[in-house]
């Protein structure tokens, strides 16, 4: 089904991108379907580094993770987002852009959203982003996101790390746009996108005309693996980084000194100890189980 | 102004359990503060509300039943709550954890640039502020955090974190007039679809019987219904065994699914790997079920039985039934 958008046409005529620049910014979205028939989407697709997921995870006496310690991996969350981004790309045609914020080593978070098959990523990269909160987060996407082309921002619905699930809200709001969140079904139609949205025990249908953003649950999708070709294909793949003059966005007002949360305690938690280890015939272990539960009010 | 304004979800003005920990749980913080309880409720119902909360320490409830908060995803919250921030300054904004008070909460972070903080399992008085403790890395830390910078605290608060206590108030119902903005009425809600019968999240149970590899296939979680049925719980799973397509993805537990905190944990053919143990570790209590005397899952367990979990489950359903039955 081809559907009217006529802001594509500025996408495939290649707008040259100058980093600071307002390329293009999303249109309110009465203003599409107008004329002009061309039946692409470009998505932003926001992805995180984090630490792979069994990494033994610490806070430093700076209550830092000790993120340089750990092995880094894209969160697995964020595959599911690439891989709905690079779905609708095949349907609808247009461009998927990478975006992240972090150090210097999130180019390889990048990179392997390129060898899925992302056409071109975007890294924000400032040693003043260090400390930068969920609140902090939104803001430097959302700024980011104001100097590229899109139709829709995708993202997984949190990181493994942080957990917070606060960013995918947060940055709908940032850059004014309806927020379809806890997508467990995506579709496009006609320039209007349908989200089956997780609720407890099934889903309810959200629906918004682009532009909008997405966050996606696990199992919206089997993420694909990088082919050898992708890989081979993302190392010629351009990526562009954002530093926070770039942006302009003074540096005070992000990373920690900006942040909204300060951290001024961390506690370990006590390390459980094993209770007690039962073995019996059935009926004795079900005896012994329901005399604990009895005995901590359970029943 | 010292009060404290808890976000209030509701069915048609049936308060969900967790208005009714936030309202517990913001009643001493206010007193302390030298404030009051205030709360928001929204849309269908939403006077209908004040009996109940102000049974749990509310003094004044703000409300509007425009039906575009019943038809619309959470843009016309947050414009709404925005609205009653600025009206009514309180110290802190106290949103349930759940999708929805994610969704509105962060929004309300973004529009008025103030912190919101996640996972929070207590809020603490602290020379006239209010510090939340965070539960960070599956429960491996929590953290203590102070929001600075800010118009207002916005504290994300997990389920079971407080518990709900009885404080008769009268309530004072003051109307919120509101016309919501063109950017608010982009999202539209429709239809909803009920797969399965059991509507409370994993994450806000306070019971949890999650089943693992060590079940074999689909046909046995059944058996784990029945069990969570008697003890008034709900079914999570293992990443193994939704992976496997056993069970349905929201009822995940672990690093890639939910973290839960509820009173009591049953896992059952669970070995008890790295990413499921921070998903539930910080459980009040965990009974563990499996045939392997030597699976992780029983160095946390309070209560483990070694044996066969397609024996044992059966006849702790059944000794559980007779003893509530007596």
């Amino acid at each position: 089904m081809r559907y009217q958008f006529p802001r594509c046409r500025l996408a495939r005529a290649g707008t040259p991108f100058f980093p600071g620049v307002l390329a293009y910014t999303a249109t309110a979205p009465w203003q599409y379907g107008t004329e002009g028939a061309v039946p692409t989407v470009n998505i932003v697709v926001c992805v995180k580094q984090v630490p792979e997921t069994s990494a033994k995870k610490e806070i430093t006496a700076d209550f830092r993770l000790n993120r340089p310690e750990l092995e880094a991996v894209i969160n697995p969350f964020d595959e599911y987002a690439i891989e709905e981004s690079l779905r609708l790309k095949e349907q609808h045609g247009g461009e998927v852009t990478v975006l992240t914020m972090g150090p210097e080593s999130a180019e390889d978070t990048i990179r392997k959203a390129l060898a899925m098959g992302a056409d071109t990523g975007v890294l924000v990269t400032d040693p003043a982003l260090e400390g930068t909160d969920a609140w902090g987060t939104a803001y430097v996407l959302g700024q980011a996101l104001q100097r590229l082309r899109y139709d829709i921002v995708m993202t997984g619905m949190e990181s493994t790390e942080a957990r917070t699930g606060l960013v995918p809200a947060a940055l709908a709001q940032q850059v004014a746009l309806p927020a379809l969140t806890y997508a467990q079904a995506v579709s496009l139609q006609d320039g209007k996108v349908r989200i089956n949205r997780q609720i407890p025990g099934g889903y309810q249908e959200v629906e918004a005309d682009l532009p909008v953003l997405i966050s996606v649950v696990k199992g919206v999708n089997e993420p694909r693996y990088p082919s050898l070709k992708g890989i081979m294909a993302a190392r010629r793949k351009e990526v562009r980084r954002f530093s926070l003059a770039d942006l302009q966005i003074e540096p005070p007002s992000v990373g920690a000194t900006g942040a909204r949360e300060q951290v001024v305690a961390a506690t370990p938690r006590a390390e459980r100890t094993a209770g007690e280890k039962i073995s019996g015939t059935p009926e004795e272990i079900a005896i012994r189980i329901a005399d604990f539960l009895a005995d901590q009010k359970f029943i | 102004m010292p009060d404290i304004l808890i976000y209030v979800e509701h069915d048609g003005g049936q308060p969900h359990r967790s208005a009714l920990e936030l309202a517990s749980g913001a009643a001493p913080l206010a007193a302390d503060l030298g404030g009051n309880v205030i709360a928001l409720a929204l849309g269908n119902g939403a006077g209908s509300t004040a009996d109940t909360l102000g049974q749990y320490g509310v003094t004044d409830l703000y409300t509007n039943e425009n039906a575009v908060f019943d038809e619309y995803l959470s843009a016309p919250q947050i414009e709404i709550l925005a609205k009653v921030v600025e009206e009514t300054h309180p110290q802190a904004v106290l949103l349930p954890y759940t999708q929805d008070g994610k969704d509105v909460g962060s929004g309300l972070s973004a529009r008025l640039s103030a912190g919101a903080v996640a996972n929070v399992v207590n809020v603490k008085p602290e020379d006239g502020r209010l510090e939340a403790l965070e539960t960070i890395f599956g429960g491996q830390y929590t953290t203590t955090i102070d929001v600075v910078n800010s118009p207002v605290a916005i504290f994300l608060v997990r389920a079971n974190a407080f518990p709900v206590e009885q404080r008769q108030q009268t309530v004072t119902t003051h109307h919120v007039e509101y016309q919501p903005s063109p950017a608010a009425t982009r999202a539209r809600k429709g239809r909803v679809v009920q797969e399965e019968g059991a509507p409370t999240p994993v994450d806000e149970a306070a019971i949890v019987v999650s089943g693992g590899r060590g079940l074999g296939g689909p046909e046995p979680f059944e058996m784990l219904g029945e069990l969570a049925e008697a003890l008034g719980g709900v079914v999570g799973a293992s990443r193994a065994a939704v992976d496997a397509g056993w069970i349905s993805y929201p009822h995940q537990v672990g690093q890639t699914g939910r973290t839960v905190k509820p009173q009591l944990y049953i896992a059952i053919g669970i070995s008890g790997a790295v990413q499921h143990r921070v998903g539930m570790q910080t459980s009040d209590t965990i009974i563990a079920i499996n045939k392997d005397a030597d699976a992780p899952i029983f160095a946390l367990a309070d209560l483990g039985a070694v044996g066969d979990l397609f024996q044992i489950v059966p006849a702790l359903t059944a000794e559980i039934r007779r003893r509530k039955g007596a």
